[in-house]
């Protein structure tokens, strides 16, 4: 025991400086400490670049120009605004359409692809054949040509409102919807007793107001999922003690739905319907134009990816299992959802993860549509009639930074929780 | 395979070193090393800048590019052309990438003082416009309360928009798009009641369609939009040389020196002392500016004078049928009006 | 009773299959009416190819290919009819395909041969690498026709006679190939590839034959960049030799990196002075349409390649800031849109540069494109590591090789070998993403359909344009990823 603590004691003494090349102990700090060096180097090399030839054209680093008015007008946005806000304002109105455009295409991207994947592997040659073409079209062609494609086509094939004016076109769904090549024209909710809005952070950039309706909805209705969940856990107590399963179905929607509806008749709900009014539809809720064509070339786009990963995904799980399941006695949609998915699913979430992050960074095509995205608001006018690229493609770069990794963030922590645990 | 594609890096690194020029010369001397001018243009636009099958790029912008090429270097075709966007042009030209830039650019305070650029002149008066379709029976840009109007983003055009609205109390709902191609589309479609943009743009934009005479543009003019070309702060020299380059077409058409008559001309020193300072047979100068005594007669040559460049171009005889307008010279009840040649 | 047999001792003839379940109907019973629900999916799937064909065929069969402008097409096709107006492509494809690059009408040679060339003999330079499958000589007769091609093209008569003589030759050998019956060619292919030389020299040398194919100037430029490897490698032996292997690297790096910087352009014009040989400069300006998204993929990705192998084993190694660095980099580049890396190379990497530093938009473009690469290629490679047994390490640690060699010897061909499928993926990947730069003002194929819209005679064409594109787009990314697909089904069945 002595002798091999011996062996493999460092040889105490001196310390020589090529000890630090060729001892093992030191190299790897060596290395580490050149690299953070010339890291720091390069680093500090661009950094005065920068400031010597921003010194040189004049121009202060400054984020000041971003509670100056904007002066250009948003269509599409979420909270109000106007062209007097500040271009922070106007960023962050950008943002929430990102985050907007984003959300809606990770949600049907995910349905199409889902879709679309299991009709590959359909045993209807035409249908598995078709699946097959969508995905190769929507794969192998750029996504910017999709964009512009799909915004063409909903502009040159729908009707623009004129056409309602005339009688050439007719509103849909006994005149409820109206579609026209400047975007859909939904009914929106109305409240005739409105709770009012609370106005949150004054008349700050950050403004925004949170609708007392929609909270007490989302209250109540949440409130009747949870117990409704209390239900089903009782009910599986019983079930679980006696063999037997109290029907429980009606309670439990009835806890969701007649609350809810009660609060609904209480707020006055009704609908605005879209009306043609002078150039426009007036009333309801309209959907642009740009965020559809943005929204399903993006969908589309993904989708494809998305339905060859599931594809593979349930490719990977083997025969075995839905034979065994099968043999003990599962019907075929029980197989599917009880056997083959959870196993897929494994598969399938890691690469659907970085299908999200890509449909979010693809989102800041919108330019190509005129959308106003936060590339096309921080990152277009901002920039052009503040001439400062440097603070914006900064920031720019920043928030799509937080977004990707916060999606990603989120995602690994669901992926964590499906893994196969190990015991 | 590994070691290949470093090569590779290596070699587009060496190249790309190769490539780095120092900045120290004069801008005219830089042009003259290097034999070409570095102009700035838009990526597309009807009449002023688009490139043939050729890759030959024409147009009205291009033609005052042409001229300088010509005044500095000799010919005309000493050009290089690069197409810039809404985005990229100001940084283009504030980091030395182009000479100059001519891409119907509205000269304004804050791109003057602020972005540190210098505009040489006026090329073209212009003002937003609007166009709207006749059946949809508006005569006036104040009956457009509620409409749907397309812009082209990255310009003046979507701030004086959002102000003349505000200022007449009305609504709307701004289109922004990115080229003029796509907003043509959007506006034939009937995906916007509206377009807006220069109304030289609105008139190159009509003049395509299938049936011009369905569309009308209305008479006001919400803005004044000065095109011109311009280049950086701080090489005030070369910044004469553009101006004066532009000036001496505006004054070749209002003294009457053509591409045709200019041999003739320039032959010999005439009776018209300001013909002949301005061609170089009297007086210097072509040297103050530091170029020889020809340079004015070799910008005019490359592609006319103003005239001769607009009606080429843009004029009633193109499709695009522009008259002159404020563009006609002072003495003819326009705008153009060229400091004296002395 | 013992020859009573109940059991039938001769086999029934095998009878026809019902006449439902054969042929043509037995298929589509089988295949596409199989149950209600296949029924209708398989009539509704029927309806909508009609419906999508019906309104697209007869557009795009329309009789204008020789329109000279728009409304010569309306006038060609009548009016009120919608069609297609293919005048536009046939006027503008050759653009589409090059970009500005000099066709010869503005004085001087037509040029575009040279990104012909540089593409086909990209071919074989790949070929060793992605097709392991065509032998050394079919390899070298490919090389062989395509320089001869070139000379026959380039004409005068030296380019005739070497053009004839080095197609000649592929002839010969390529007949002499496939003269030969299969046995005999077996055993002829394995002594060519002892006689031959390596095609891999040829893929080592492509690098620097093809920038210069492109951007033209003088040939001494390349060949000068090339001996800064020559410099550095004799910089290793000599250096490594006297004070070991590690001082040896950096040595040879450091006296690379000084040929580059300061020699390569000095040495470069001392011999064009002397010795000129070369081509007419193209700048990068005059690239455009294809040429350029391909240049840009192709340069981005080759670029990216080392970068990446480099980010890979810095994020897999156990050096804490290393790690960090390259961890760093990679999700910051994989966090942001390309879009916003493209803002950077327009508007701000002169800026980041020394004051006076200027360097075209496409060569800014190709530097920020290949830093987005290289983080995804970077995670590639990572997957190509990851997939590796962890036995090969272990194996490559018995022998007592130290990390580099284990990592040269041992790992990484095996992982670049895994990894070329993801390769080929994020090729096609950046290839597409190639349009984007058409925001920022280059004319790549998305961006000259808006400077040939911009034209008196094709105003407000946009289907003609942008089917083309994508049709182009389509057939390039399609055989690659078809071709990545065989390629992982390869190397699936010999690595597990």
């Amino acid at each position: 025991m002595y002798h091999m603590t011996s062996m493999t004691d460092p040889h105490q003494g001196q310390f020589r400086l090529s000890m630090l090349l060729y001892d093992s102990r030191y190299r790897s700090m060596t290395i580490q400490i050149i690299a953070l060096i010339g890291f720091l180097i390069l680093v500090f090399w661009l950094i005065s670049n920068t400031a010597q030839n921003l010194a040189d054209l004049g121009k202060q680093p400054s984020f000041g120009f971003m509670s100056e008015p904007a002066g250009y007008d948003i269509n599409q946005r979420l909270l109000d605004y106007n062209s007097q806000d500040t271009h922070l304002r106007a960023s962050l109105m950008g943002l929430l359409n990102t985050l907007l455009v984003a959300a809606l295409g990770c949600i049907a991207a995910t349905i199409i692809g889902v879709v679309m994947g299991v009709l590959r592997l359909s045993p209807n040659w035409i249908v598995s054949r078709l699946a097959a073409v969508y995905v190769e079209m929507f794969r192998n062609v750029p996504v910017l040509l999709w964009i512009v494609f799909t915004m063409a086509i909903l502009i040159e094939t729908l009707p623009a409102p004129s056409a309602f004016r005339k009688g050439e076109a007719a509103m849909k769904l006994w005149d409820t919807v109206a579609v026209t090549n400047r975007g859909v024209y939904i009914p929106e909710p109305l409240f005739s007793n409105s709770l009012g809005n609370i106005h949150l952070f004054g008349q700050s950039s950050l403004r925004f107001d949170v609708s007392l309706d929609l909270l007490a909805i989302a209250f109540v209705f949440f409130g009747g999922l949870f117990i409704s969940r209390i239900i089903k856990r009782r009910a599986d107590a019983t079930q679980e003690a006696t063999g037997d399963r109290p029907t429980t179905w009606y309670w439990r929607l009835g806890v969701v739905v007649i609350p809810t509806a009660v609060v609904l008749t209480l707020l006055g709900l009704h609908w605005g319907y879209p009306e043609l009014k002078g150039f426009n539809f007036k009333g309801g809720t309209h959907m642009r134009n740009s965020l559809i064509a943005l929204w399903l070339a993006l969908s589309l786009y993904t989708g494809a990816f998305i339905a060859e990963i599931v594809r593979a995904g349930i490719m990977a799980v083997s025969k075995g299992q839905s034979e065994a399941a099968g043999a003990l006695g599962l019907r075929s949609n029980r197989i599917m959802s009880l056997v083959i998915l959870p196993q897929a699913l494994r598969v399938i979430i890691p690469p659907l993860i970085s299908n999200y992050l890509n449909l979010t960074k693809n989102s800041s095509l919108a330019i190509a549509v005129g959308y106003m995205d936060i590339t096309g608001t921080l990152g277009g006018i901002t920039m052009n009639q503040t001439g400062r690229e440097l603070e914006t493609v900064l920031l720019l770069m920043a928030v799509y930074l937080v977004i990707s990794l916060t999606i990603s963030g989120v995602m690994n922590w669901y992926n964590e929780s499906v893994k196969l645990k190990e015991r | 395979m590994k070691k290949s594609a470093f090569l590779g890096a290596l070699t587009v690194a060496s190249i790309a070193a190769s490539a780095a020029v120092a900045q120290d010369a004069s801008t005219v001397d830089q042009i003259k090393e290097r034999g070409k001018l570095n102009c700035g243009v838009t990526t597309g636009l009807v009449g002023f800048a688009a490139p043939d099958a050729n890759g030959q790029w024409n147009g009205f912008d291009v033609g005052v590019c042409r001229a300088v090429a010509a005044a500095v270097l000799g010919d005309a075709n000493a050009v290089e052309f690069v197409p810039t966007t809404g985005k990229t042009r100001f940084t283009a030209l504030a980091s030395g990438e182009i000479d100059m830039l001519a891409r119907n650019t509205t000269w304004t305070f804050s791109r003057d003082v602020d972005l540190k650029f210098e505009f040489v002149g006026v090329n073209y008066y212009d003002g937003q416009g609007f166009m709207v379709a006749k059946d949809l029976g508006a005569t006036s840009a104040k009956e457009l309360d509620g409409a749907t109007v397309c812009i082209q983003t990255g310009t003046t055009t979507e701030l004086n928009l959002a102000d003349f609205f505000r200022a007449n109390d009305m609504s709307y709902e701004p289109v922004p798009i990115e080229t003029n191609a796509e907003a043509q589309q959007q506006y034939l479609a009937g995906a916007c009641d509206v377009y807006t943009t220069d109304a030289s743009g609105l008139a190159a934009t009509r003049a395509t369609f299938e049936d011009p005479s369905a569309h009308v543009l209305l008479p006001e003019i919400i803005s004044k939009e000065p095109l011109g070309p311009l280049v950086r702060h701080g090489d005030n020299n070369w910044g004469d040389v553009v101006r004066w380059t532009l000036n001496a077409l505006v004054s070749a058409e209002e003294l009457g020196v053509t591409s045709a008559n200019i041999g003739e001309l320039s032959a010999s020193a005439g009776d018209n002392p300001e013909i002949n300072r301005l061609l170089g047979t009297e007086g210097s100068l072509g040297e103050m500016l530091g170029l020889d005594a020809g340079w004015a007669k070799r910008a005019i040559m490359a592609g006319g004078n103003y005239g001769e460049l607009f009606a080429k171009n843009i004029g009633e005889d193109t499709p695009i049928a522009l008259a002159r307008g404020l563009n006609a010279q002072w003495t003819d009840g326009g705008l153009l009006y060229s400091p004296p040649f002395r | 009773m013992s020859d009573m047999s109940y059991v039938r001792s001769e086999m029934l003839p095998e009878r026809a299959p019902p006449a439902s379940s054969v042929g043509v109907v037995g298929w589509m019973r089988q295949n596409l009416f199989s149950g209600i629900v296949n029924s209708i999916l398989t009539i509704v799937s029927l309806i909508l190819i009609y419906m999508v064909l019906a309104a697209i065929l007869p557009w795009v069969f329309s009789p204008t290919w020789n329109g000279t402008s728009q409304n010569d097409c309306r006038e060609i096709v009548g009016n009120g009819h919608h069609a297609a107006c293919w005048g536009v492509i046939n006027d503008r494809w050759q653009q589409l395909l090059f970009g500005f690059y000099p066709n010869g009408s503005e004085g001087g040679a037509d040029q575009r041969w040279r990104p012909i060339v540089a593409f086909a003999l990209l071919f074989v330079a790949v070929t060793p690498v992605l097709f392991n499958m065509i032998s050394r000589r079919m390899n070298w007769v490919l090389l062989l026709a395509v320089l001869g091609l070139t000379g026959l093209y380039l004409g005068g008569a030296v380019g005739m006679i070497v053009g004839l003589v080095l197609l000649g030759a592929a002839g010969f050998v390529g007949f002499k190939a496939l003269s030969t019956d299969k046995e005999a060619r077996a055993a002829e292919i394995e002594a060519g590839a002892k006689r031959l030389p390596n095609p891999l020299i040829f893929s080592a040398i492509y690098p620097f034959i093809a920038p210069w194919l492109l951007w033209g100037g003088t040939i001494w430029l390349p060949i000068a960049a090339a001996l800064g490897f020559v410099i550095g490698y004799f910089a290793f032996v000599f250096a490594s030799r006297a004070l070991g292997s590690l001082i040896g690297i950096i040595v040879a790096v450091v006296a690379a990196i000084i040929w580059w910087m300061v020699l390569t352009s000095v040495f470069a014009n001392a011999v064009d002075s002397i010795l000129p040989i070369g081509l007419e400069a193209v700048e990068s300006r005059k690239f455009g349409g294809f040429m350029l998204s391909i240049t840009i993929g192709v340069v981005a990705i080759a670029c990216s390649l080392p970068i990446g192998i480099v980010l890979a084993l810095g994020r897999q190694s156990d050096l804490m800031i290393v790690k960090a660095l390259c961890v760093g980099f990679i999700e910051f580049i994989r966090g942001v849109p390309l879009i916003t890396l493209l803002f950077v190379a327009s508007t701000l990497l002169n800026i980041f540069m020394p004051p006076g530093t200027n360097f075209d938009i496409i060569l800014r473009v190709l530097i920020m494109v290949t830093l987005f690469a290289s983080a995804y290629m970077a995670e590639v490679i990572r997957g190509g590591l990851a997939a590796l047994p962890r036995g090969q390490y272990e194996a490559a640690d018995a022998l007592g090789l130290d990390y580099w060699k284990a990592q040269r010897l041992i790992i990484m061909p095996q992982a670049l070998k895994i990894s070329i499928p993801g390769i080929v993926s994020t090729f096609i990947g950046v290839f597409k993403d190639t349009t984007l730069v058409s925001i920022i003002g280059l004319l790549d194929p998305l961006g000259l359909s808006n400077a040939i819209r911009a034209d008196q005679a094709w105003n407000g064409l946009v289907w003609e344009l942008y089917g083309f594109i994508a049709l182009l787009f389509f057939v390039f990314c399609f055989s690659m990823s078809r071709y990545s697909m065989y390629l992982e089904r390869r190397l699936h069945t010999g690595h597990r």
